[in-house]
């Protein structure tokens, strides 16, 4: 019965995570919940029984994605909704 | 003539079906933020997504009930019947793998993007256009 409650309570998580990222406004808090998600994740995997793959998306899920996501924040825009229309008038002017 | 929820049940539990629905879950939320967003690192992020909920959906295709890691443990070599079955859980370590050069990938592509037209909005880069 535990178990039953356990796996609802992840499945919950998981799915509020990743609702969580496709309709965030802010992009760092987008990517957190992805490494929520990747967390989560790796539980499912080891409860199938396959922990080699549990290790790896630990590693690879959690860490690394996060860091390049948030370098490739630093050097576009935090903003989903950020007013660009000035950008692309000077780009075109420029032109 | 077994019927398909009798058979279903016999191999699979209940970790079985909770990892299901959620990997389809996860890869219809991941395609909405790939078809509707129009921020690129968001573009991204559901790619990212739709891959977990692939490499979910296939190391459940693998699993069978009460199995045991696919591991030789001396003492335990008579228990293959009851391992779970191990190519796609290795097909899913790759794939993680490669998912993470293809996120890279696009990513840098998606710096180059913005350092050239000064936005990351999918409708305002329309250079190609004429």
């Amino acid at each position: 019965m535990s178990m039953i409650l356990f796996l609802i309570v992840m499945v919950i998580i998981i799915l509020a995570a990743a609702i969580y990222a496709i309709l965030q406004k802010d992009l760092l808090y987008a990517v957190l919940a992805t490494g929520v998600i990747s967390v989560i994740l790796s539980i499912f995997f080891y409860l199938l029984q396959a922990p080699d793959v549990a290790i790896t998306e630990a590693a690879i899920g959690i860490a690394l994605t996060t860091i390049i996501f948030i370098i490739t924040i630093r050097n576009t825009t935090r903003d989903e909704d950020e007013y660009t229309d000035n950008h692309v008038e000077k780009f075109s002017k420029k032109k | 003539m077994m019927e398909f929820s009798e058979i279903f049940f016999k191999y699979k539990d209940l970790i079985s079906i909770a990892v299901y629905g959620t990997a389809i879950m996860l890869i219809i939320i991941g395609l909405y933020g790939v078809l509707l967003k129009k921020h690129l690192v968001k573009i991204a992020i559901g790619l990212s997504i739709m891959d977990s909920g692939i490499n979910l959906l296939f190391v459940a295709v693998g699993y069978i009930q009460n199995g045991t890691a696919p591991i030789f443990s001396p003492g335990h070599e008579g228990d293959v019947a009851k391992m779970v079955d191990p190519v796609p859980q290795a097909l899913v370590l790759t794939a993680i793998v490669i998912g993470f050069a293809v996120t890279a990938l696009a990513l840098s592509l998606i710096i180059r993007l913005y350092k050239h037209h000064h936005t990351a909005n999918i409708d305002q880069i329309n250079s190609l256009k004429w």
